[in-house]
């Protein structure tokens, strides 16, 4: 039985400045909630064609039933239209933010339309207001923003901040959405959909009670998942949070370094999660119903460039993922650089793999004589981080054509200026931080929204260890993982908490803790029928992979267990298109 | 009996506690949470836990104008539920800003020292004392 407060969903119109509240427990009762429930509302609501930077483009935030009930169950599911891809877009962040739309009374919002003037929402129960936020538009640093809105709004403490920067102002197509100042819907260009609604910000709380079906089995099963989030299952997020993959990646040689020229350099110990623990890391946070505390945040400790004596102490998080895009990708050697570089990113609003991706493909096609200072208008060298902070201004502030270009991605700026062999993009994504074999290329390129998360690809060619599967079959594999980690992303659970919800026993137990009677079978067929749903979404808008469209450079550098094949991967591919064809029309 | 914040500095802001403390009344959500954290201007500042300290002489049972809460002997008081009027007159007598509001109820959250919230903290941030209150201590 889902409950009324979860199963309601609240309509935003940014042009009428309107909202309505309706109840749609047609739709959680189908998909259950987050990933399932957004796809759907996004094909009702999102017209087939629809330009992502429109005001027909929709905004969906969606959680789960087992939201604010569970350890883990902390991730809020954004689905739009990306403005980078043209595609589905979709990207997770915790925080907050789930519980604080949990607790407000609702299981999804979703924004539509586009506001005359800078707007931004507070949601607080049944109470949405539109503030005026002309004010706050063009602020040059993100953080700032966040402190203004705490100072004006109720709810001190223990609210969402969801907030743009100047690059989703400036609808640079990877800006992010930053809630909490450390976690972001990162990827695909969120912050540009925000922008181009003229929305800048997101405020939500609630307070209230979730009844439950079966009160006593709920502590006994709780109990159970908190023992087993605070056993050895989750030490890798726990001590040195997800940067402890840096070194085992350098070692294995699958850590791209310098555009993915190479995959290996002296300067992977000092980014590691060892050293940055060692003399930066300053605090631990988490979100909302997570013990773990993954979110690692360093102390950084900046004389004054002109005054003596005077210091600037910022705090500044770090992750696996951004200390390879703006940290290994750029060649940068020293703690320090990244440090700014990631501070940088985060004020200005930027999709930090992204933007470290874009830099180091500028840096090659300067490398190249392909393009010269005139374009790039700062002289790029890999390793030069203070080079590298001008680069991000640029592609936030736009000074010329190239910018323009690259603040559109690195697929858009190599259609027009060449080097796309070399252009790190898959489906017109940014490439994460994984050269571990065909897996994980073909995992994000086939992925239902291009991310190292859809399939975990990087975690299979780590497994298998070169003993590869037919291509197939490999691709079988990831369609069945990818489809999986569906009901993760519908209950809503964290994907760090992979192997406790997937041992399905688990999530049956929770489920009925809260009166949802649902099979193992049931909740597999859920999670292909969701993928399905996404996947015939894609094609609709025009998305069919392409072998031609791999960047070359993942077959010149080789993997850990040797070199890409080409062969390998056009067989894949060519596997994928046939079932897509088969399955998803 | 009382719930000591032994060591604030360790908090993550889970709000595990908060969690644990609903979940112990048979319910979910934050609404009948009888403790707090919460970030003290923006997550970079770390966070403030906020709980009972189970006064000897408690400032929140001599402003009741109805005697619903009764001062307990080892220190706290215990809420007569039937006798509270929800004039909030407690939150506000508070000196450490640790009575809650349960706005569905228009009742205060009083804590009853259970030491659930302790027992559920995963970076030992809060302790359990037993003895506090007791006679010979």
């Amino acid at each position: 039985m889902f409950e009324d407060k979860f199963t309601r969903v609240l309509y935003i119109d940014l042009s009428k400045k309107s909202f309505t509240i309706r109840s749609r427990r047609d739709l959680f009762e189908r998909w259950l909630g987050g990933t399932g429930v957004g796809i759907q509302l996004l094909k009702e609501e999102c017209p087939q064609g629809t330009d992502p930077l429109s005001p027909d483009n929709t905004i969906i935030f969606s959680v789960g039933p087992l939201t604010s009930l569970y350890p883990l169950a902390s991730k809020t599911i954004a689905i739009f239209k990306s403005p980078l891809t043209g595609n589905l877009g979709e990207s997770h962040a915790g925080g907050r933010s789930a519980v604080s739309i949990m607790m407000a009374g609702y299981g999804a919002i979703v924004i539509k339309g586009k506001s005359d003037i800078p707007v931004y929402l507070s949601i607080f129960d049944n109470e949405v207001r539109f503030h005026d936020a002309r004010a706050i538009w063009g602020i040059k640093d993100a953080i700032t923003v966040g402190k203004i809105i705490r100072q004006r709004e109720t709810f001190s403490g223990q609210r969402s901040i969801m907030r743009i920067g100047r690059a989703g102002e400036n609808l640079v197509r990877f800006a992010s959405l930053n809630t909490e100042t450390y976690r972001h819907f990162g990827r695909l260009g969120l912050g540009a959909v925000f922008g181009s609604k003229n929305l800048k910000a997101v405020v939500i709380a609630g307070k209230r009670t979730i009844n439950l079906a079966d009160p006593k089995a709920y502590i006994r099963v709780y109990k159970k998942l908190l023992d087993e989030t605070t056993s050895n299952l989750m030490e890798k997020y726990h001590d040195l949070g997800t940067a402890v993959n840096v070194l085992p990646l350098h070692e294995i040689g699958g850590l791209p370094i310098e555009n993915l020229n190479k995959t290996s350099y002296d300067g992977a110990k000092e980014l590691s999660g060892e050293n940055l623990a060692q003399n930066y890391l300053g605090r631990r946070i988490a979100c909302t119903g997570c013990p773990v505390a993954c979110v690692h945040i360093a102390t950084f400790r900046d004389p004054h460039e002109e005054e003596k004596y005077f210091y600037k102490t910022s705090m500044i998080g770090y992750d696996y993922e951004p200390i390879y895009s703006l940290g290994t990708m750029l060649g940068i050697k020293e703690a320090k650089g990244f440090l700014k570089l990631m501070d940088k990113t985060e004020k200005l609003g930027l999709d930090a793999m992204s933007a470290g991706v874009a830099l180091a493909w500028a840096t090659e096609m300067l490398n190249k004589n392909i393009i010269s200072e005139k374009e790039t208008l700062i002289k790029f060298s890999f390793g030069d981080w203070e080079k590298y902070l001008d680069g991000l201004e640029n592609i936030v502030s736009m000074p010329n054509d190239f910018y323009k270009a690259l603040a559109r991605g690195t697929n858009y700026a190599s259609e027009i200026y060449g080097g796309k062999d070399f252009a790190l993009n898959f489906g017109k994504n940014e490439m994460p931080g994984y050269h571990t074999g065909p897996a994980t290329h073909l995992g994000w390129f086939l992925g239902a929204r291009h991310s190292h998360l859809d399939n975990a690809g990087y975690s299979m060619d780590q497994n298998l260890k070169g003993n590869y599967p037919a291509p197939e079959k490999l691709v079988d594999n990831l369609i069945e993982e990818e489809s999986n980690r569906q009901i993760l992303s519908s209950l809503v659970v964290c994907f760090f908490a992979r192997a406790i919800y997937l041992n399905f026993d688990n999530t049956i137990n929770c489920l009925k803790t809260i009166g949802i009677d649902l099979t193992k079978e049931e909740l597999k067929e859920l999670g292909r029928e969701i993928y399905r749903q996404k996947m015939s979404y894609k094609t609709q808008e025009g998305w069919l992979p392409s072998y031609l469209d791999l960047p070359k450079r993942i077959f010149e550098t080789p993997a850990p267990f040797g070199k890409i094949s080409e062969e390998y991967m056009k067989k894949a591919i060519e596997h994928f298109r046939t079932r897509l064809e088969q399955n998803f029309r | 009996m009382r719930i000591e914040i032994i060591d604030p500095d360790r908090c993550v802001g889970c709000e595990i506690c908060m969690l644990a403390c609903v979940r112990r009344q048979g319910f979910g959500g934050l609404a009948k949470a009888k403790i707090a954290v919460h970030s003290s201007g923006g997550m970079e500042k770390g966070f403030t836990v906020l709980v009972c300290r189970a006064c000897f002489d408690p400032p929140c049972a001599a402003v009741c104008p109805t005697n619903a809460l009764e001062v307990r002997k080892d220190g706290g008081v215990n809420l007569i539920s039937e006798k509270c009027i929800g004039c909030k007159n407690c939150v506000e007598a508070c000196t450490v800003n640790s009575i809650f509001w349960d706005s569905e109820t228009n009742k205060p959250n009083i804590c009853i020292y259970c030491g659930f919230c302790a027992m559920n903290c995963p970076h030992h941030v809060l302790y359990f004392n037993k003895e506090w209150g007791k006679k010979d201590v």
